[in-house]
């Protein structure tokens, strides 16, 4: 489940609830049909609602900034909980995201 | 080291059963007054290693997956996956960072994360037989913060 709102084509997305295999299909359906209806130069996931997240959220932050890449986009995370950041900090996503 | 405590868990493998798996795996753990941080620890190992049955092991057809969980003297625990499914031909290979065999949902790092979040883990394969990952780690819990 998400939340979004857009604006000057930011499209700001904040995830709700748990991240892992049985969800992610969901969330990456809802928020590429959003990357494709409002075709925003950012997307900003705000991670502040997440109370679970396993290696499936990375797969998912990775999938998104292949598409907005491929869309001459670009992806930032915001307000990630600590039990996040540490996850994604084992697959070094600041490389390639701003993490904000 | 002596047991002290111990459950086990045989479930269907659907991807809604993962959070049903970690949830129950903590939940038992909580006897130990776990921090928030070890809460969340072994919640994702076991998320990681349910889904690799699912995903891998059973390709996402049917199929059995078993959770054991044992609390020994002195707050270690030792959490056992298995699943009856393809298992993994090459160890090592499945093991490295970043490798899947998957599809672009999944990121490589179900076996990294394991690995950092557990202070021991091994795996035991056998083609057309299934996989075993057996996790185990120490739970110093709240109580040593507060005596302190």
């Amino acid at each position: 489940m998400i939340n979004y709102e857009v604006s000057e084509r930011i499209l700001t997305v904040t995830i709700l609830g748990e991240i892992d295999h049985h969800t992610a299909i969901g969330l990456r359906t809802e928020i590429d049909g959003l990357v494709r209806k409002y075709s925003p130069l950012c997307l900003i996931l705000d991670f502040s609602r997440v109370d679970f997240c396993d290696s499936s959220g990375i797969a998912l932050v990775l999938g998104r900034y292949r598409l907005m890449k491929s869309l001459g986009g670009e992806v930032e995370l915001i307000r990630l909980p600590e039990n996040v950041s540490h996850i994604f900090d084992m697959a070094d996503l600041k490389r390639l995201v701003k993490i904000g | 080291m002596k047991e002290i405590n111990q459950m086990t868990l045989v479930f269907e493998g659907r991807s809604v059963n993962e959070s049903f798996a970690r949830v129950t795996a903590a939940a038992f753990l909580a006897q130990l007054d776990p921090t928030l941080q070890e809460i969340a620890e072994i919640k994702t190992v076991v998320s990681e290693a349910v889904t690799n049955c699912i995903v891998h092991g059973y390709e996402d057809k049917p199929g059995a997956v078993r959770m054991k969980v044992q609390i020994f003297e002195g707050g270690r625990i030792r959490i056992t996956v298995s699943d009856k499914g393809k298992g993994i031909p090459d160890i090592p290979q499945a093991m490295t960072p970043c490798f899947t065999t998957g599809n672009e949902d999944r990121a490589g790092m179900g076996f990294s994360i394991m690995q950092g979040f557990s202070d021991k883990i091994r795996v035991r394969s056998f083609p057309g037989r299934g996989t075993t990952v057996v996790m185990e780690k120490y739970i110093g819990g709240r109580k040593e913060k507060t005596d302190a």
